[in-house]
This record gives C-alpha cells, sequence and structure tokens, in this order.
C-alpha cells in the first residue's frame, strides 16, 4: 500500500510499505530516499555522521527496515494517519534545544509572493529583525 | 507596520524579514503583503517552520539575528502590547484613546530598543549576553516537538483537502503546546474562518486572567505586568 512520509523537512514523498500497528516498513532503498538516512552494516550514516542502529530496526533478511523504530530511538516524534496512510516524523526535542542553544540561527528557506526563494542566511552581514505575523 | 522601521534603518545594514504563519499560504496573505507595499522580504510559512525552528509561539515574535548569523534577542513578543485587553471594543473593534497611547508607548519603546541595538550592536544594552539568551530559551520539550508533528500532519491533510481529518491532529497540537497562540489560532481559522478572532479566542484570552497575552519582553521601557 502506498504511503506518504513526511520526514522533518524534506518534501512528501510517496513510498509503497507495510504498515503494522507502529511499525511501518521500507526496503532500505526507499528509507535512504525518504529520510536521507544510509542504513549500512556499521551503522544509519547522513552524511558523514553515523550512529548505531537500535536492534530490531532491520528485518532479519536485512532487506527491510522499520522507520518509527529508527526515528523513536533517535527520539524523534511520531504522528501517524492510518486512514489516509499518511506519517509524519518530527525532530527530536534535544536537536532542537542543541540548535537553538549554540545561539546560531537556524536557516530555512521560504518562498515570497513571487516565488522567490529566500534563506536566511542570505542576510549575513546584515541584522536581521525576523518577525512573524499571519492574517488570521 | 514594519516598513517605515525598514526603511529608516536598512541603510545601516539593517532588514526586517516578515514571515506569515499562514498556512492559507497566497490566498490569504496576498491582500495584506499588497496593501503594506514592503521592500523587504515578506516569506509565507504555510507549515510554520520557523515558529518552530525559532520557539515563536504568537505574532507578531520576533528574534534579532547579528551580522555573523547569531542570535542576540531570542523570540519575543515584538511591540504589542495586552492594551486590547483593557482598551479595546470588541463589538466595534475601536480602541479607547488610553489603549492607542499605551499601544503607541510600547511599540515606541520597541523600535527604540532596535535603534539603539543597530546604533550600537554588540554594545547595545539591548543585545543580549548569550547566556542571558540561553536563560530566556523556552525549553523545548517533547511535547513541542509532537505538537509540530500533529500540526504538520493535520495542516498535511487539510492542505490535501481532508480537514475532517486533519480535526483530531489540531486539536493534539492545540493540547500538547497550549502556549502556542498560534497553533491554536491557526487551526481554529482553518477549521472555520473567522472562528481565530471569534467567541473562542476571546474565552481564552479572558481565562488568562492575570497572565499575559502578550508576555512583554524583558527590557527597559517596558510594561513589567500589564
Amino acid at each position: 500500500m502506498p504511503v506518504t512520509i513526511l520526514y522533518q523537512n524534506r518534501p512528501p514523498f510517496v513510498v509503497p510499505a507495510d504498515a503494522d500497528g507502529e511499525d511501518l516498513w521500507l526496503s532500505l532503498a526507499d528509507f535512504q530516499a525518504a529520510t536521507g538516512w544510509d542504513l549500512k552494516p556499521e551503522g544509519a550514516c547522513l552524511g558523514d555522521m553515523c550512529v548505531p542502529i537500535a536492534p530490531g530496526v532491520v528485518s532479519g533478511d536485512g532487506r527491510q527496515a522499520n522507520l518509527p523504530g529508527f526515528a523513536r530511538w533517535l527520539g524523534q516524534p511520531v504522528v501517524h494517519d492510518d486512514a489516509r496512510a499518511v506519517w509524519v516524523f518530527g525532530e527530536a526535542a534535544s536537536t532542537r534545544r542543541a540548535a537553538l542553544e549554540s545561539l546560531r540561527a537556524p536557516d530555512f528557506t521560504l518562498t515570497d509572493l513571487e516565488g522567490r526563494r529566500h534563506s536566511i542566511s542570505e542576510y549575513r552581514g546584515r541584522k536581521v529583525f525576523l518577525v512573524s505575523w499571519a492574517s488570521w | 507596520v514594519w516598513q517605515a522601521l525598514h526603511e529608516e534603518l536598512s541603510p545601516r545594514g539593517f532588514t526586517v524579514v516578515a514571515v506569515a504563519l499562514d498556512s492559507g499560504g497566497i490566498a490569504t496573505t496576498a491582500q495584506w503583503i499588497g496593501a503594506a507595499k514592503p521592500t523587504y522580504p515578506c516569506l509565507i510559512d504555510e507549515r510554520h517552520i520557523v515558529a518552530d525552528l525559532y520557539g515563536m509561539v504568537n505574532v507578531p515574535n520576533a528574534v534579532w539575528i547579528d551580522e555573523a548569523g547569531v542570535i542576540v534577542r531570542p523570540a519575543e513578543t515584538a511591540g504589542s502590547s495586552d492594551a486590547f485587553r483593557r482598551h479595546l471594543n470588541r463589538t466595534t473593534k475601536q480602541m479607547s484613546d488610553d489603549g492607542l497611547a499605551e499601544r503607541e508607548r510600547v511599540r515606541g519603546a520597541y523600535f527604540d530598543a532596535l535603534r539603539d541595538w543597530v546604533a550600537h550592536g554588540p554594545r547595545s544594552r539591548f543585545a543580549l549576553a548569550p547566556d542571558e539568551i540561553r536563560r530566556r530559551l523556552a525549553g523545548v520539550t517533547e511535547a513541542h516537538t509532537r505538537a509540530a508533528a500533529a500540526f504538520r500532519l493535520g495542516q498535511y491533510l487539510a492542505h490535501q483537502g481532508h480537514l475532517g481529518a486533519a480535526r483530531p491532529y489540531f486539536a493534539e497540537a492545540r493540547r500538547l503546546h497550549p502556549e502556542s497562540w498560534s497553533y491554536r489560532r491557526q487551526t481554529w481559522e482553518l477549521e472555520e474562518p473567522g472562528k481565530a478572532a471569534g467567541p473562542e479566542f476571546w474565552a481564552a484570552v479572558d481565562a488568562l486572567g492575570d497572565q499575559p497575552y502578550y508576555p512583554p519582553p524583558k527590557m527597559e521601557g517596558m510594561p513589567t505586568t500589564r
């Protein structure tokens, strides 16, 4: 059954997967495509960073991995809607806290009304007053 | 509101970057942006990712970031006050003269603080020391990150046309992060246009009692209690 995965800030990713209660099994290739994490025998790697993989995350035959199991191991929140087959994986609170406490302004990219993309890092060299508003 | 400030201070190495925490996207924000005729960037954040990244919980909230990309004031109320709670006629939407005066005084003090920072940089008394910023950062809890995940799921489902399916996740986001007025009002508004400023909103404001809706920034010239 196709499942939509919203992994952190990555765009929606639709993939065939086996959902079973709190578990969601993907092929290792789809796992990497959906999350960026490469599951290798020596650990899970994202770029240069590798972490150990919790027992049970990779299936016995080594062909599939359980994404919610992996996320929970990293302290990432998992929320899913079974009727619509949508799974959301958020950021771990510890990661978010550490990022803020570093005092480095977290980067993001958003579009303006004309569809131009802006990242906060483009404004290095200027003082930035980052302010929220809303129409509601 | 910010255009005059941007015009005044941008020649001195300053810019406003406005972010609309608005799941309505262009459809709901375009007329507001058009009316403001801003020359600073106005970005549209349908998923409220900036609120999530920076710990913003209401509008307007602001973060001050220096030339090196370092935060010098974390998310806090940006020049607004609770004057509306006592001085706004909820039927006519008119603010009394006292209310207008209080609003202008608080906004003026906040703008002066910004001017001071633009003039003096790290030597400004409004640029906080790292330890003080860390003390002021609202702690990010597991409940907050779960709320963000629930909001994203609800927002995605609503965006796909499944508003009914989104409701439980919106309720979950509000329950898990009750301090976030932006989740509260955004999700109300998605559920029913107008609800963000309707009776539920005023009931929630009244239920605050002595607690502020807009906690005043801890800075000179700001009210310490409401």
